[in-house]
This record gives C-alpha cells, structure tokens and sequence, in this order.
C-alpha cells in the first residue's frame, strides 16, 4: 500500500513541483489570487477533513478490536464527512463561476496587468483541487465498498486489512490538502 | 497484519491538536509578516502532516521497511523541489550570453 501511495507522492509532487515553479515566475500574480479564494470555505472544508480521518482512524480502531457496530459506525461517518467536503467544494467551484475565474475565454480577471499570469494560477487550482477532489470521489467509493463488507461480517479482529489499506488513502488524501490549503488559500492574504 | 491498538485519547490529542493548527495558520495568515507568512504557512502544513503520518497512518509503530517508504516518498519530493528551484532561481546570475544569441 505504501508503495502505492509514493506513486501517488509522484503523481501530486509534479503538480506542486508546476506550483512551485510558476509562484516563483509570477509571485505578484499568484499573491493577488489569494484575495479571490474563499478562506472561511477552505478553512472550515479542511476541518471537515481532519474530522474525517478522525472518524477513518476510530475506524481502523474498530476494526482492530473487532467491534462491527463501531466499525460501520465509523466508516458512515467518515462517508458523510466525504460528501460534505465534495459538497463544499461545488459551492466554491459554483463562485468562481459565477466570477468568471474559470480559465478560458470567459476569463475576467479585476487586476488587468495579471490577467494572463492569474489564468496559470487558476488552471493550477483548478488541476490541483480538481485531482483531489477525484482522489474523494474514489475514496467515497472505497468506503461505501467498506462499509457493504463489514455489514456483511468479511472482517474481524484478525482479519481488516482492507480497512487498514483503505484508511491509508484516505489519510493520504486528507495530507495532500493539508498541503493545498495554505498554498492555494493562505499565502499572499494580505498583500 | 498486527498493530498494538492505539488509545482512543492519543487520536482525540492528534485530532485537537490538528484543528488548533488548522485555526492558527489561518488567522497568522491575516497577519503580514513578509517572506515569513509563506514560511510559517508551510512549517504548519508539515507539523500537520507528520501527526497524520506518524499517529493516524500508524507510522510510529511500524515496520522500519514502512518508515524508509515513507522517507523516500518525502525524500523524493524534496529532490524535486530543490533542483527544480535551483535551476528557476539561479538563472540570471552569470554574465553569459543566451546559446542562441
């Protein structure tokens, strides 16, 4: 499992590594982005995660002592907690939108000379959360995959391990926006 | 697949302790500190990260194999990150004209 999740450390690394790249080319444009995210959505979206994988490691748990109840309770709960990001994450992607900051030829940017520099910037947010939100959808899946075994009594105390793998991803997603969080939202708020 | 089971109290610590973190680096971000937001911003995001890995994902307890997995997967990024920025930020230093001037 691990071996699967550096692929996946490769995979967003080359993403972050374009980040890097282009918030050194253009810093004034990438700074003056951060006024256009909204901050109170992506802080209370990356509490909703913490949660989650609080809910994924009390499920993990569960299944460790081969309590089943607990376990589906868990596992609901992480599944919920999923959806209300990916639902957080609609209304954000419906503002910018509406703000037309979705590259392409509908773009509008409100500082002129950024106007090309900014479309990286959001072509980037939109790759980077775009992948991530994937990454929830497909953990979503895994869950509800998850939660159909346990109901059907397949895990016990000596027997979880895909609970364990799966709580590995998900933990995994939640590091990624971890990361994205304040590249994306946080830095450049006050310039 | 063993583990030694974690106390419930231990992930309730790690999952306060992530939310605190998560508030703190959002109101630093209001404040302007210069080079340093950008610092500060990351220095969280890693602290964050390592309690994940080391107390949600079980890594503590695990298999030295597992942790030099881990190590190489950040060490890998690390390679990514610094020779990427040292060919960016170093451009321009030295004299010399353009190969195709």
């Amino acid at each position: 499992m691990w071996v699967f999740l550096l692929t996946e450390i490769m995979f967003f690394g080359g993403m972050f590594g374009g980040y890097t790249v282009y918030r050194n080319m253009y810093p004034g444009a990438f700074a003056s982005t951060s006024h256009f995210m909204n901050v109170t959505l992506g802080a209370v979206n990356t509490g909703v995660l913490i949660c989650s994988s609080f809910t994924m490691a009390l499920a993990v748990r569960s299944a460790q002592l081969g309590r089943k109840r607990a376990l589906i309770l868990f596992l609901v709960a992480t599944l919920i907690l999923g959806c209300v990001f990916l639902g957080v994450k609609a209304v954000e992607y419906h503002e910018k939108w509406v703000d037309h900051h979705i590259p392409g030829p509908e773009f509008h940017y409100a500082e002129a000379p950024y106007f090309h520099q900014a479309q990286i910037l959001f072509f980037l947010y939109f790759a980077m959360t775009g992948m991530h939100a994937l990454h929830m959808v497909v953990g979503a899946g895994l869950l509800t995959t998850l939660i159909a075994m346990a109901s059907r009594d397949r895990f016990s105390a000596e027997w979880y391990t895909p609970v364990e793998m799966i709580g590995l991803y998900w933990h995994f997603v939640d590091i990624v926006w971890i990361f994205l969080f304040p590249l994306l939202y946080l830095i450049g708020r006050t310039k | 697949m063993k583990h030694t089971v974690i106390p419930v109290r231990l992930y309730a610590l790690v999952f306060l302790a992530l939310i605190a973190l998560t508030i703190v680096t959002t109101e630093i971000s209001r404040i302007d500190l210069g080079e340093y937001n950008f610092i500060v911003a990351i220095t969280i995001a890693v602290i964050k990260a390592m309690l994940v890995i080391l107390f949600f994902m079980h890594v503590k307890q695990s298999s030295s194999m597992t942790k030099l997995f881990v190590a190489a997967g950040f060490f890998w990024m690390a390679i990514l990150i610094v020779f990427v920025l040292s060919d960016y930020l170093s451009r321009g230093w030295l004299p010399v004209n353009k190969w195709w001037q």
